[in-house]
């Protein structure tokens, strides 16, 4: 047996490097990202917030089935596309929208799944992410195959896996995390911990002193990073793609951030926390903090700050009227995609749903 | 042909000699025509799709070094490398859920579940996401990929390793399952589900592992196409996978007693090929479908189903099922009373109206 390598361990503290305050923080091993990274981070969580309240709204008003959203955790969802280049991939789970978006995703297709219009709204080989994932962990699993095939190919592709701190306790987290580091394959482990599986709070998930703890146990590092912090999750996260791409292996990440709303608008969060805990995020919000920053050190004026609102609001008007049409949906796409070549029984239930058609609309 | 003939030395015995010719020896565009058992023409198989088709690797559990532990996989990794065919960790979810990444990404996995139920901890990757990637995504993401699983009893296995498991799979919408019956289809079927867009759960029958056959490398199998394996006139015996050999040793001893039973391979269990099914039982208004899984809201229950609603009006008697009992599968000792014999499908044909 060999000697643990303590240099796995995550930190006792998360990596920050901009407070609540807006004040950069040095750290002796993550640089704070340049200026125009952290401009284009600042725009890219302008758009972010708005995505989510305006998803809020649609939900509201009848036309998104549901939305789980990431308000408070637009950092996480900003940082994580960002961190990835081009030819790289995101695998997403439900609440990760603006991620999905950020990578490039038109957020009409983004919210095809969650609109009810079908599963997905988008092809994955055109954006670098896969579907968005709904059972929990599923995903981390797919993200390492994806990855271990690029390796056998010697392809550059660094993958990046996302999940909460409720996945943490899957089965197929820890077959993930296990496959990556004996494979030595280029993944990043991005795990949300923003407090809740739906109403459970972390302490019925793990006894483990933090999550990023658990990658020791399969021999790789654990970092730990302030959630609500773009600038440490732009550098942690990238030291973590860099890793994976030198063929260093995978790394866990796990950044302590919180979800400022309900499950989703299915849940009611006064049930299982406290609004003063929930209020006490608020001055930890994931915009404030680098917007101060970036004013105090003069790379934000008011004419960049009011392109930014401008192209937010651009992009919710759109995804407003993307929502408020109702496309025509075909009953034959039921049967289309299921083989990729349908089957004679296939073809015949088509034929039945079609013949049920015809006369409800004969008799319309 | 450059290959040495099967030896016909083996026996029982799995371990010895089933593997591929030393490495160098094959031709991918060659092929042979052979006596060997159904381990050997699946061996055959994947060495022959391995050597096709860059895109095909092979995983599982102890399929390296050991060869499987059907030595299924045997002499794939000495000829192929490392890369294409290897060993992974203890975890079936995993084992199928990064098979799945791999799809998504160009690439074609032939994993190896080691039995039938110790591939329950895949369920979950299996139903939601190989069964479903190519529908949640309009078709941009195929998942051409085959889980292998051995199944079925007759070997005097333990509990769970002995289940037959297929009912679970044939219920999940865009899964293919695909089960042979005889080293030719073992051959051929596996082929066509390695070159199969779509994903194929592809059950073997334990107990036919060491069943011995002509194998023609050149024959291709239709992957929806049912097949007739044994003309006969009076009566249907419906089968799949470990139960053909069941079925066509019933129309053996129907022979003997005077009635021409056809028999029926349905070898793709879904989707079923009804055309092949349905015509056949219109050939001789009887019909009994045999397999060794728990009758209740089985393949067998389907089947029974289908010839029911096409073929009504020619039915001279109920379609009948012999099948394992609602049980969990019975412990070796047990075996003998719970597994569908000759007798039983004798029984089940005689009670099919033939005094009328």
């Amino acid at each position: 047996m060999s000697t643990p390598d303590t240099s796995l361990l995550p930190r006792d503290t998360p990596v920050q490097l901009i407070d609540e305050h807006g004040t950069a923080t040095p750290d002796p091993d993550y640089a704070l990202p340049s200026a125009e990274r952290l401009q284009q981070a600042y725009a890219s969580l302008v758009n972010g917030r708005r995505i989510n309240d305006q998803c809020n709204a649609l939900v509201r008003q009848g036309r998104l089935a549901v939305y789980p959203s990431s308000n408070g955790q637009e950092a996480c969802q900003v940082a994580a596309a960002l961190a990835l280049a081009e030819g790289d991939w995101l695998f997403p789970t439900y609440r990760d929208s603006v991620s999905v978006i950020a990578r490039g995703v038109a957020p009409e297709d983004a919210m095809v799944l969650l609109r009810g219009d079908w599963h997905s709204g988008y092809n994955p080989h055109a954006f670098g992410v896969a579907p968005q994932s709904t059972p929990l962990a599923t995903q981390l699993l797919h993200a390492v195959g994806f990855a271990h095939a690029a390796m056998l190919r010697g392809e550059p592709t660094v993958v990046l896996a996302m999940c909460g701190d409720g996945a943490t306790s899957e089965g197929d987290f820890h077959e993930a995390m296990n496959f990556a580091a004996v494979f030595k394959l280029p993944v990043v482990f991005f795990v949300q911990n923003n407090e809740f599986a739906i109403s459970v709070p972390l302490s019925r998930q793990t006894a483990a002193p933090s999550l990023a703890h658990k990658a020791i146990g399969y021999g790789m590092p654990g970092r730990r990073v302030d959630g609500n912090d773009v600038a440490a999750l732009l550098a942690v996260l990238q030291e973590a793609v860099d890793r994976g791409r030198r063929g260093d292996g995978p790394t866990l990440v796990e950044a302590h951030t919180y979800r400022m709303l309900a499950h989703t608008n299915a849940d009611d969060d006064t049930r299982y926390r406290e609004r003063d805990e929930v209020q006490a995020w608020v001055a930890r919000d994931p915009l404030s903090r680098v917007r101060t920053y970036l004013r105090a050190e003069e790379l934000l004026d008011d004419a960049a700050e009011a392109a930014m609102t401008e192209e937010a609001e651009g992009i919710a008007a759109e995804l407003r009227a993307a929502m408020n049409a109702d496309p025509e949906l075909d009953p034959q796409e039921l049967f289309a995609h299921v083989f990729a070549e349908r089957p004679a029984s296939l073809e015949a239930q088509w034929e039945l749903l079609h013949d049920e058609i015809e006369r409800t609309e004969a008799g319309a | 042909m450059d290959r040495h003939p099967r030896t016909e030395t083996r026996g029982g015995d799995a371990a010895a000699g089933s593997g591929i010719d030393a490495p160098g020896t094959a031709s991918t565009a060659e092929h042979v025509v052979e006596t060997m058992t159904m381990a050997a023409a699946l061996n055959r198989a994947l060495a022959d799709a391995l050597a096709e088709d860059e895109r095909v690797l092979v995983f599982g559990e102890d399929v390296g070094a050991l060869g499987g532990v059907f030595r299924i996989t045997d002499g794939l990794t000495a000829r192929f490398g490392e890369r294409r065919c290897f060993d992974t960790p203890l975890a079936e979810s995993g084992i199928v859920g990064t098979a799945v990444g791999m799809a998504m990404n160009g690439l074609i996995p032939v994993v190896e579940m080691q039995f039938d139920a110790f591939a329950l901890p895949a369920f979950e990757q299996v139903v939601s996401h190989v069964a479903k990637l190519g529908n949640r995504t309009r078709g941009d993401v195929r998942m051409p990929m085959v889980i292998r699983i051995p199944f079925g009893g007759g070997i005097g296995g333990v509990e769970h390793h002995c289940d037959s498991s297929e009912a679970y799979y044939a219920h999940t919408p865009g899964l293919t399952v695909v089960s042979p019956s005889n080293p030719q289809d073992a051959y051929s079927l596996l082929r066509a589900a390695i070159a199969s867009p779509d994903p194929v759960i592809f059950m073997e029958p334990k107990k036919l592992y060491w069943s011995k056959g002509v194998v023609d490398t050149s024959i291709t199998a239709d992957l929806r196409r049912a097949s007739v394996v044994r003309e006969g006139s009076d009566v249907t015996l419906i089968s799949y996978g470990p139960s053909v050999a069941v079925a066509l040793e019933a129309a053996e001893a129907l022979a003997a007693e005077g009635r021409s039973a056809q028999v029926v391979d349905v070898r793709t269990l879904t989707p079923f090929d009804d055309e092949t099914v349905s015509n056949a039982v219109r050939g001789t208004g009887r019909a009994v479908v045999i397999a060794e899984a728990p009758g209740f809201a089985s393949v067998a229950s389907e089947i029974q189903a289908r010839v029911f609603e096409q073929c009504f009006e020619v039915l001279e008697a109920p379609v009948r099922r012999v099948t394992g009992f609602d049980t969990p599968f019975a412990s070796p000792k047990f075996e003998h009373w719970y597994l569908p014999d000759v007798d039983r499908v004798l029984d089940a044909v005689d009670s099919l109206h033939w005094e009328g």
